[in-house]
């Protein structure tokens, strides 16, 4: 048991919990994370037995509870797979990267890049399905955290607080015009204000395979630059004597959680609090350790996004609530409570 | 440095943040003489400078001193303190990213306005009520959750991002559950504007402000010293936990006399400091150098939303753009001065 005497928030130092501990954490989310995805096929305007779901998938028939598993509720439990999975890692990484508790994975520039350009998509150029909004809103996210890079960037690399000013004032423009032009343009407003709430109902299956090499490849960067964060968590001079090359680690990592956030808002629309409280709570359970705590948020976020989804299609039945209304219940009593105990600590 | 002292009192001075402000004041004042000159009638400066001496009657003197010189009036005052509010949250919280929106005042007092505009659907007085109640009584709620045996920074932080998404939640719930014509009034009041801004208001407000800045002044040499740490801040004899509470009402006050004149100019709090630190280039956030920016980022967005942009839009939405834009701009020459 090591004890890690890091940036303490409270009296006492943070004790990390030994591997064996860790790991039997990590199987019981990844026990409940499986139980929400069977719980998110069954539940719904109708419930539908386990059985029933077996046979949906396996033994398909033209049947109305089959049609309802198979071009509904399925397509959403893995669209919320994908999106908590991808909210969870980005959230990680943008706290590991700026030690900012207030950055969340829209900072540098994804949730403004992608709503502006969504707007635009809806009240210049008059595009009015789902599949139309997701390559604009995934263009406009990457287009605009290049601009954040770029204007953040010196010819020493990237100092963090600029990066993060930077997201901002960029992300301040984009908004103040998506703002003008919603608040001028009735249609645009109307499309926007179900779009900003965030939701996984109604994107088939057919939307999700384009995004998922995009994902896959800033999960393996995410992964590949773990060990490096680690140590820039201990300052950019320790971390560069250990060896750390720290302009190429920043550049990777904002390139894998561009491309996950923006992933996840392309299918699902701006769902903030998810990056934001997952990354924290995986820290509070595991210490300062970067690749248990990506572990740990890739498992987290998708279960709090599932529970809430679930939660969103129970309370108002045969209404909905979407998802990205329904996680702040679900999620910020926890976070609170959790930071009122002592060992809660700073980044 | 300049170091005036006077019996007990002595006020330290930093010459660059002394050019600083006294740039930015002559910028406000050309702004607000050039805002003033414009409209659907046009004046001269020289009407304009003797309309506010006194000497003009009749028209011109209406057109100046009643109708147009609240406007800008508000915009100087309402902007100075916000700059102030942010700078002294950022200072207090050691987050560039903080603003009195950390402890939930912004989605309190926005919670509270909806109700009233789409529930309730009551007056404007009612909504200014409503606003106030939802702010206050959130930040008060933050502030209750995070304390345990004083209130430290972080966790004020992360109870107030766990508040604020619920209420932000519950604000786009009741978003999307009205009708359409007024889910945007409502919108608009969330952007903040200074239409229909009184001489009444003003004189209150700026009555509320000026005494809350004085505060803020008294409470700065402690706040500095907070930067340091709270541990650090103690052993010199600062009492942190009352100091930070302190701080903490000074900002929200000021922040909560503005909303109720105006609604919630949200994004000058978050920029004027940061502006103000780049331009001064001061170690910390300072507090005077703030004031002056978010006086003139108010007042020029003010002038760009009713006499540059091809429909009058609110002013909060041309603060963002304008503050966010000039913030870029400086970041990007720091930048290149670096290289």
């Amino acid at each position: 048991m090591t004890t890690l005497a890091l940036r303490r928030d409270g009296p006492g130092t943070i004790t990390a919990p030994g591997p064996r501990r860790r790991l039997l954490g990590l199987v019981a989310a990844l026990l409940a994370l499986l139980a929400l995805l069977v719980l998110s096929v069954m539940i719904g305007s109708t419930s539908i037995a386990p059985s029933a779901v077996w046979d949906a998938l396996f033994h398909p028939a033209a049947d109305i509870d089959q049609f309802a598993i198979r071009d509904y509720r399925l397509p959403r439990t893995v669209v919320g797979l994908i999106v908590g999975v991808a909210l969870g890692l980005s959230g990680a990484l943008i706290q590991a990267l700026t030690r900012n508790p207030l950055a969340d994975p829209g900072i540098l520039g994804v949730h403004a890049g992608a709503s502006f350009a969504v707007t635009v998509a809806v009240g210049v150029l008059g595009v009015s399905d789902i599949q139309g909004y997701m390559w604009f809103a995934f263009a406009g996210a990457l287009i605009v955290t290049l601009l954040v890079l770029a204007l953040g960037s010196t010819r020493q690399g990237q100092s963090p607080v600029v990066m993060v000013l930077a997201g901002v004032s960029v992300g301040a423009v984009l908004g103040g015009a998506r703002e003008a032009l919603q608040l001028t343009n009735p249609a645009a407003f109307d499309a926007m204000r179900s779009w900003n709430a965030g939701s996984i109902v109604g994107r088939p299956l057919d939307l999700v395979w384009p995004i998922l090499p995009f994902l896959a490849v800033a999960l393996v960067l995410a992964l590949a630059v773990s060990g490096s964060l680690n140590a820039m968590a201990l300052g950019d001079d320790l971390a560069a004597a250990q060896g750390v090359r720290l302009a190429r680690t920043r550049v990777l990592a904002i390139i894998a959680l561009t491309l996950l956030a923006g992933g996840a808002t392309a299918l699902a629309g701006p769902i903030g609090f998810v990056g934001l409280m997952v990354p924290h709570v995986a820290r509070w359970i595991v210490g300062p350790h970067q690749r248990w705590i990506f572990a740990y948020s890739i498992l987290l976020a998708p279960s709090l996004l599932l529970a809430s989804d679930i939660l969103g299609r129970v309370v108002m039945r045969p209404g909905e609530i979407p998802v990205g209304i329904v996680t702040a219940f679900v999620g910020a009593p926890v976070l609170i409570v959790l930071v009122r105990r002592k060992k809660a600590s700073g980044l | 440095m300049l170091v005036l002292r006077r019996r007990r009192v002595a006020v330290r001075l930093d010459r660059r943040s002394l050019v600083v402000c006294a740039v930015l004041a002559a910028a406000v004042a050309a702004v607000a003489v050039l805002a003033l000159m414009t409209g659907s009638y046009q004046l001269g400066p020289g009407q304009v400078v003797s309309a506010l001496a006194g000497g003009e009657s009749g028209l011109v003197h209406d057109i100046v001193v009643e109708w147009r010189l609240p406007r800008v009036a508000a915009a100087v005052v309402f902007g100075a303190a916000l700059g102030v509010s942010g700078a002294v949250f950022q200072s207090m919280l050691r987050n560039p990213l903080a603003d009195p929106g950390i402890i939930g005042f912004a989605q309190g007092s926005y919670t509270g306005a909806l109700i009233v505009i789409l529930v309730v659907n009551g007056s404007y007085l009612q909504l200014v009520g409503g606003a106030l109640l939802g702010g206050m009584a959130t930040a008060v709620v933050v502030y209750l959750l995070a304390y345990r045996g004083g209130a430290r920074g972080f966790r004020l932080i992360i109870v107030g991002i766990g508040v604020s998404a619920m209420l932000g939640s519950i604000n786009t719930w009741l978003i999307l559950q009205a009708d359409l014509e007024q889910a945007m009034a409502a919108a608009a009041w969330g952007a903040g504007s200074l239409n229909g801004v009184s001489w009444g208001q003003v004189v209150i407000g700026g009555a509320c402000i000026a005494v809350l800045l004085l505060l803020a002044a008294m409470l700065s040499r402690p706040m500095r010293q907070m930067e340091l740490g709270d541990d650090a801040a103690a052993s010199h004899g600062v009492r942190v936990s009352p100091t930070r509470l302190g701080l903490i009402v000074v900002g929200v006050a000021l922040t909560a006399t503005v909303t109720a004149a105006a609604g919630p100019i949200a994004f000058i709090s978050l920029v004027a400091p940061q502006i103000a630190r780049r331009l001064a280039r001061t170690a910390g956030i300072t507090l005077a150098p703030a004031a002056f920016a978010g006086a003139l980022l108010c007042l020029a967005a003010d002038y760009i939303a009713q006499h540059v942009a091809p429909t009058p839009l609110p002013v909060g939405i041309i603060t963002v753009m304008l503050g966010g834009g000039y913030l870029g701009w400086l970041l990007f020459v720091e930048a290149r001065r670096r290289l």
